[in-house]
This record gives structure tokens, sequence and C-alpha cells, in this order.
């Protein structure tokens, strides 16, 4: 799909904090210069393309009393893909990622309590035979996450 | 800490906000709540941290960003926190984060990631971060993602998960 101007305005706002307000889509439509209905129905393409992920509350596990935790393994390619139904069949792992590196899975641990962390890389290491490096951030430098559209 | 009412919002919204006009009053009729009261949990749960922002999340690879490099640097302890701030601050680094390092064969404690259109771009830029490191960086490396494999964000578990 293409972007046009409109598609690259919204994006752009899009990812920025968005007000707690009741008429929210209609606040950023006007702020936009568009109908709250041409907004809406942009952002429902843009989500069924997948140009937009996620759209909603960004949570904070270690604010609810839990906690995330970056993980690292090195999976033999020959066995990756068995590594990988069994490490994404965990619900506490929010995103993967395969990257170019002897250590070629990286996924993000979100669990409900401080433990759940050691709890779910020990489940992981137990069920695949790899051991899984826990690299949890230590100190955050920039928290605002955002692509110019 | 949450509470019962507080994880059924979470559970509710987790999935992300419906494309509806008045998105709050929708869900809070799902919850049989009253949106005003929604609408205070939210900000309360803003307020304590539990939710940083509500926002898009866009898919960089949709956007040509297609190249996504974790860079990662040993640098000295005890200059990590000016580095990182100054790192951190760049306007093309996205997440920015002092990590332990798992010696032998990870020597690495900063961590910095960088998208670009192409791996030259990222590299033109690993090497940005590289000059402002200099010689307080002893080890470096580049990460290119080469596959999404997973990415839900957090989910709580259901009361089946919990029992089982």
């Amino acid at each position: 799909m293409t972007l046009d101007r409109t598609d690259r305005a919204i994006l752009n706002r899009m990812q920025d904090d968005l007000p707690l307000v009741s008429n929210l889509y209609g606040a950023i439509a006007q702020e936009l210069g568009i109908s709250e209905s041409e907004l809406l129905s942009r952002l429902t393409r843009l989500r069924e393309d997948r140009v937009i992920t996620r759209f909603g509350p960004f949570f904070d596990a270690a604010a609810m009393g839990g906690a995330f935790c970056l993980c690292a393994m090195a999976v033999p390619s020959e066995d990756f893909e068995t590594v990988l139904t069994k490490v994404n069949a965990h619900p506490e792992v929010a995103h993967n990622y395969e990257r170019t590196h002897r250590l070629n899975m990286w996924f993000v641990l979100a669990t409900e309590t401080a433990n759940g962390i050691g709890d779910t890389a020990e489940a992981i290491q137990r069920e695949t035979g790899i051991e899984v490096l826990q690299f949890p951030k230590l100190q955050e430098f920039f928290i605002g996450f955002r692509v110019a559209a | 800490m949450i509470d019962a009412k507080d994880r059924q919002i979470i559970e509710a919204l987790q999935g992300g906000l419906p494309l509806v006009p008045a998105p709050f009053a929708h869900v809070a009729e799902t919850l049989g709540l009253a949106e005003s009261a929604l609408l205070s949990r939210l900000a309360e749960l803003k307020a304590r941290g539990v939710i940083r922002r509500i926002a898009a999340a866009p898919n960089h690879y949709k956007l040509g960003m297609t190249s996504n490099g974790m860079t990662v640097w040993d640098v000295d302890d005890d200059q990590i926190n000016e580095l990182g701030t100054h790192i951190g601050a760049l306007p093309f680094v996205t997440h920015c984060y002092e990590r332990p390092r798992a010696l032998p064969d990870w020597p690495y404690n900063l961590f910095a990631m960088v998208h670009g259109t192409d791996r030259a771009e990222v590299e033109e830029k690993r090497d940005q971060i590289n000059a402002i490191l200099g010689v307080t960086c002893r080890a470096r490396d580049i990460l290119y993602s080469t596959r999404i494999l997973k990415k839900t964000g957090l989910r709580l578990k259901t009361k089946e998960q919990v029992k089982g």
C-alpha cells in the first residue's frame, strides 16, 4: 500500500501520547483537519494493512509488580523452528526476533510477578535444552519510540 | 500493584482500543462500568506508570525502515551514565539501555537500537555512535533482525492458564 500525506500525518500524531477523553478520535481528527469518520476509516485500513501493529494503552509490567526481561538463545539452525514453537508457546514471550549472531533468538519476557522471569526462562531452558541468557535493563537512557512516517 | 478492577480493565484493553467513536464508552459498557469511571481509572493507572502512554505502534518494515540493527557496545561502567545519556539522545536511536554483560561470550553493556532504510544507513549511524564513544569503547557489534518471530505485547494470563 502507499501512504499519502494524510496517512503520514495520522501515523506521526498517533505515535505521541493520546488524551484520555471520551471523544478521542474526534479530538485527533480535529487537530489533523479531517473528519472523525475519515480518521477511523484510515486507521482501520492502516491496521488491516499492518502499518499499525497495535493501537491502545502500552502497559508497564514492572509498575504492576511484574517485570520485563530481554533474553537470548543460541539456537542451532536445524532446530530453529522446533525451538521457536516451544518458546512462542509461552504467553510471557511478548516479542521475539531472529537476529544475525550466534545468539540468534532474542525475545522479551513480560510477566506479572518479578519471579515470573526466572521461572519462565528456566521452563524454556528445560523444554529446549538451550541456555537462556537474561539481559534485564539496568538503566534506560531514552523512553521515546517514534518513527517519522 | 493492581486490583481486580484494574486487571479487568487491562485485560479488556491489552488487545488494543476499538476503532469506533467514543471508544472508552464502548469498552466501559463491556465491563459494566460508567465511561467516567473507566476514564478516571485509566488516568490513575497512567499517573502510577502502569500505563506508559496511549498510542499507535507502527510497523517499521511497512514504513520502509527495513533494516533494524541492535548495536551493542562494551564501555567503562564508570562512564556509562554519561555515554548512555549522550547516545540515547541521538535522534536515530529509538531505544537505549544499560544491560548486564554475559561473560565471556557477551562483553557488551550498552544497547542502542537503530533503524534505517537499508544496512548502509544503519551502519552510517553506527559509525556516528562509534565516534562519540571513541576510545572508551572496547568492543562493538551489530545484530540485525532478520525476522519478527512474535509481536503481541504484554498479555495477562487468563485464569485457566494460571491454573495450568
